[in-house]
């Protein structure tokens, strides 16, 4: 079939150049074609939040976002941020406070709780904490422990003189 | 060796370990059946029966056909010659009825979302656009929805050949009940009670793989599921194949909470066309397909009475029960279960002696119900602890002190129920003044009082319950299902002296995994590092029933102590030959035999297994060179191991609103012997915020003609973060009497207790108001409702 589109977006650092129907979803090329499963679909409506990836740095649902769409962008998903170390505190405080069950939200959530920590000037409260990751479901763990593990995080964050801002 | 001897070395029960397997699920390395992708694999997807009830006239797929990259089209009648029908009916349920239900819709649709037609293809895109293509002609029937509508003498019979729409009805009647509520001075309340439906909304949908090997006649299901030997039996049976010739493996599994339990004519079907097809075929539901077909829960309307002496004693429950299923009691655990454990468990936790209920299980035309988390037993709890403050009220004392002069007492074990419920080992009169003090009940009325005057309105609910856990062949084995009661564990060492162990119970999230590698490790001494753990694959692990109805640390826990003893006694006893001495003079420490009485190692377990497995040569004769043992566990002499709890909600409610705001959650909770504190912890919590959910938010709303009204997650409500509040948790421990390690099941409690604690606790703040409310879910709407503002 020739109604594809030619795109160029580089996924967790790496170039990648490829052929996609207009209609595929940015998870089908993540989960599919490039085989990083770490990211879940839940509900394919924006609702749940396990589809969650980075876009250009900014938190997206990559069930709602066409492959198309992220020509030209870069796409970070939890396999990327995970050898990056970038979600390395976040992720051994979430096992410290077995603040994952099934695991099927623990990918969306972890990028949410980076955002959050990411753009926090103050270390959020609790209850900001729980305002943040309220775009993420999660039907195992009750959150309690999602927030503990978050807020312990930006607790030792801030206990941290701030790192010069990167380029 | 004492269990919970938490100075010896690499003693692991009783410590809060982090689970090991979950640095994978962290780092996005979890196996979850959509991850997995096999050579030729196709795509599955299914045509859904728009119609509540519907005769099918014609179904034309010629189009569909006719797409590139469809590779094969089946409908109900097709699939029928490939997988028999089943039946969700159990022996012991007695006069139990439902027709067999074929694999895929045949003739009449009985519920929306029911599955017609089946495409196959290279793509699930190209599967749907097929789908879009096929023509069905139904002719609308008469849809049976409402449950009370379909006893009427005159109703539309959804199998005319059963001759009603009663599915299975049971009563109780024991002591004097009419008598009890006639006594002189006795105070009666009575109340009706409705609990919507609602369902798991597992965030990863129910999802499968057939892959068939025909060169060995061999079918395997990689399977999101809790039960892989009761699904391998269902499979073989109804597809035909010898047992032993279906293998079932379960990964990693998205939460399952029950619904993932039971037989899906969409999952069956995908079987059948992988081993039609001789490719791998793969189903995984979207969404929709999760609203329309994952079994729903609960769905009762109840009546129900209690009654009071002057005193306060309660002196007899008198219950009607009427719960509505669906078109087919499911297979094979049946729908039957969930109302019955409603009227077995009403009144659980006080001395009562008369006792009477009705229970009917209704056929209707919507999705099928069946057992998911806490089965019956949220209902049983809110009815009973809503009659418990309605009788605290009726008489002028206080909620608690009403509980607590009616509660088993602690030293009254064993001792039965009017329902013929055997309770052991339990702590009511230790929980319920734990919870109180910790919630600092007395300073948090005085402070209701207090803001009441303000025009605040908080409300109190407090809960006291029992789960059942630890079931034994009496719950289903003893009805004919093909599910196992006891569980089997088995564990070896490697030559590297590393232990591998496995068990027939399986994970999805609980920490099933990491409660087996302690228990293992503390037995064998060695670190929790070198215990290495199977699960889930019906080739690999020993025969059992899996994890459901909080049964894995009870009963799978019990069989791994078992057998991780055994293997150690085998190490002892050959390290016991090499090193000339007795085996009772000798343990083992960080993975050495060592002199028990001096400490100083004499062989590791590494030399010791390369001894046995390369240099037999070595061994005194006669010497088996054995190092694996495999230990199976049965709850005997009671049906069930009970728990008990108590639990209490803190709730402010805006009366302009009507809002709900959730301040505080408590839980005292008796598990028995705690394997990991935190681990359990995490499922009462998530148990609670699912019971939250039932009880304000969750519900699958229904037109009249059948249609679901809400089946997207945008507009079924789930609680989300910033909606729950911290729940406080504390425990005491009676270990059980029924095993070694005395563990108890505690992955529903939470779920149990919860729906009726908020009940209670909203009810108490509209007290000012004369208002109640006695439906769940409590939403805004039905709470200015109950206040008369709309
Ligand atoms: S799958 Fe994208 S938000 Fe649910
Ligand atoms: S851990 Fe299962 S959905 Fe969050």
């Amino acid at each position: 079939m020739s109604d594809t589109l030619s795109i160029t977006l580089t996924v967790n650092g790496e170039r990648i150049s490829t052929q996609v129907p207009p209609r595929l979803p940015l998870i089908d090329l993540l989960r599919e074609t490039l085989g990083l499963t770490g990211t879940h679909l839940g509900c394919a409506q924006g609702v749940c939040g396990a589809c969650t990836v980075r876009v250009d740095g900014e938190t997206a649902r990559s069930c709602l976002m066409l492959a198309a769409q992220a020509d030209g962008c870069q796409i970070d998903t939890v396999e990327g941020l995970t050898d990056s170390g970038a979600l390395a505190a976040l992720q051994d405080a979430f096992h410290r406070h077995n603040a994952v069950q099934c695991g099927y939200c623990t990918p969306g959530i972890l990028l949410a709780a980076a955002e959050l920590l990411d753009q926090a000037e103050n270390p959020p409260t609790r209850d900001e904490i729980r305002d943040h990751i309220s775009g993420n479901y999660c039907r195992c763990t009750g959150y309690q422990s999602v927030v503990d593990a978050i807020a312990e995080v930006a607790g030792s964050r801030a206990a941290r003189p701030k790192p010069e801002t990167a380029p | 060796m004492s269990l919970t001897d938490a100075d010896r070395p690499n003693s692991y029960i009783g410590r809060s370990v982090p689970r090991p397997n979950a640095r994978r699920l962290l780092q996005g390395r979890g196996r979850f059946v959509d991850d997995l992708v096999l050579p030729r694999m196709l795509h599955a997807a299914f045509l859904r029966s728009q119609h509540a009830h519907a005769r099918i006239l014609s179904i034309d797929t010629t189009s569909a056909r006719a797409l590139p990259g469809v590779v094969a089209i089946y409908d109900g009648d097709d699939m029928a010659a490939h997988v028999t029908p089943w039946q969700g009916v159990l022996t012991h349920l007695s006069g139990m009825r439902s027709p067999p239900q074929p694999v895929m819709a045949r003739g009449v649709t009985h519920w929306q979302g029911e599955p017609v037609v089946m495409v196959v293809a290279e793509s699930r895109a190209v599967a749907e656009d097929a789908l879009a293509l096929i023509e069905v002609d139904y002719q609308p029937l008469d849809a049976v929805c409402d449950m009370e509508a379909a006893l009427a003498p005159k109703a539309a019979l959804i199998h005319p050949d059963l001759g009603s729409n009663l599915c299975w009805e049971r009563r109780i009647d024991e002591g004097d009940v009419d008598g009890a509520f006639a006594a002189p001075g006795a105070i009666v309340v009575e109340r009706q009670f409705t609990f919507g439906r609602h369902t798991g909304v597992t965030l990863e949908p129910r999802a499968c793989i057939g892959d068939y090997d025909p060169a060995e006649d061999r079918l395997t299901m990689h399977y999101s599921g809790q039960a892989p030997h009761m699904m391998q039996s269902v499979i073989a049976r109804h597809l035909g194949l010898p047992e032993a010739r279906v293998r079932i493996v379960a990964q990693d599994v998205g939460g399952s909470y029950g619904i993932k339990i039971h037989t899906y004519g969409d999952e069956i079907a995908t079987l059948a066309a992988a081993r039609l097809l001789r490719r791998p075929v793969k189903f995984v539901a979207d969404r929709l397909e999760s609203f329309q077909s994952d079994i729903h829960a609960r769905d009762h309307r109840i009546t129900a009475r209690a009654a009071i002496d002057s005193t306060g004693r309660l002196l007899a429950v008198d219950v009607d029960d009427t719960t509505g299923i669906g078109p087919y009691s499911v297979y094979p655990r049946s729908s039957g279960i969930e109302g019955n454990q409603v009227i077995n468990l009403i009144g659980a936790p006080y001395r009562l002696e008369n006792y009477r209920a009705r229970l009917r299980v209704v056929f209707q035309n919507k999705v099928p119900m069946c057992q998911y988390r806490a089965v019956g037993h949220p209902i049983a709890m809110a009815v009973m602890e809503g009659l418990m403050d309605d009788l605290a009220e009726a008489s002028g004392r206080d909620p608690a002190d009403l509980r607590q002069m009616n509660l088993r007492a602690d030293d009254s074990y064993p001792a039965n129920s009017p329902q013929g419920l055997r309770f052991a080992d339990l702590s009511h009169e230790q929980c319920l003044p734990k919870l109180l003090t910790n919630m600092d009940y007395r300073r948090l009325r005085a402070e209701q009082a207090a803001l009441r005057d303000q025009g605040i309105h908080r409300g109190i609910g407090l809960v006291t319950m029992v789960e059942v856990t630890n079931p034994s062949p009496m719950f289903y084995g003893v009805g004919g299902a093909p599910i196992a009661a006891q569980d089997g564990a088995s564990a070896r060492l490697d030559a590297s002296g590393a232990v591998h162990v496995s068990n027939s119970v399986t994970e999805q999230g609980q920490g099933t995994e990491t409660v087996l590698a302690q228990i293992a490790a503390q037995v064998m001494g060695v670190d929790i590092a070198d215990v290495h753990v199977t699960t889930g694959d019906t080739a690999t692990t020993p025969y059992g029933g899996g994890t459901w109805a909080s049964r894995g640390a009870g009963i799978g826990g019990e069989a791994m102590l078992q057998a991780a003893k055994a293997l150690r006694e085998q190490v002892l006893q050959v390290a016991a030959a090499i090193l000339q001495t007795e085996s009772d003079a000798l343990d083992i420490r960080d993975g050495h035999v060592v002199d028990t009485a001096s400490g100083q190692g004499r062989i590791s377990l590494r030399d010791l297994a390369q001894m046995v497995y390369y240099r037999g040569n070595e061994l005194p004769e006669g010497l088996k060179p054995e190092l694996i043992a495999t230990r199976h566990f049965k709850v005997s002499d009671y049906p069930f191991v009970f728990t008990n709890g108590a639990m209490a909600a803190h709730v402010e409610v805006d009366t302009e609103t009507g809002l709900v705001r959730l301040l505080d959650f408590w839980v005292v909770e008796d598990v028995g012997t705690i394997l990991n504190e935190k681990l359990v912890d995490e499922q009462i919590r998530g148990g609670v915020v699912q019971g939250i959910g039932g009880a304000l938010f969750e519900e699958c709303i229904y037109s009249d003609d059948g249609q679901l009204q809400n089946a997207t997650m945008a507009d079924y409500l789930v609680p989300m973060a910033a909606e729950m509040p911290d729940i406080h948790i504390d425990h005491v421990c009676t270990p059980t009497r029924t095993s070694e390690l005395g563990a108890k099941g505690a992955g529903e409690a939470g779920t149990a207790g919860a729906p009726g604690a908020v009940m209670n606790a909203i009810n108490d703040a509209l007290r000012p108001f004369g208002t109640r409310l006695s439906q769940m879910p409590m939403t805004p709407e039905r709470i200015l409702k109950a206040l008369g503002h709309v």
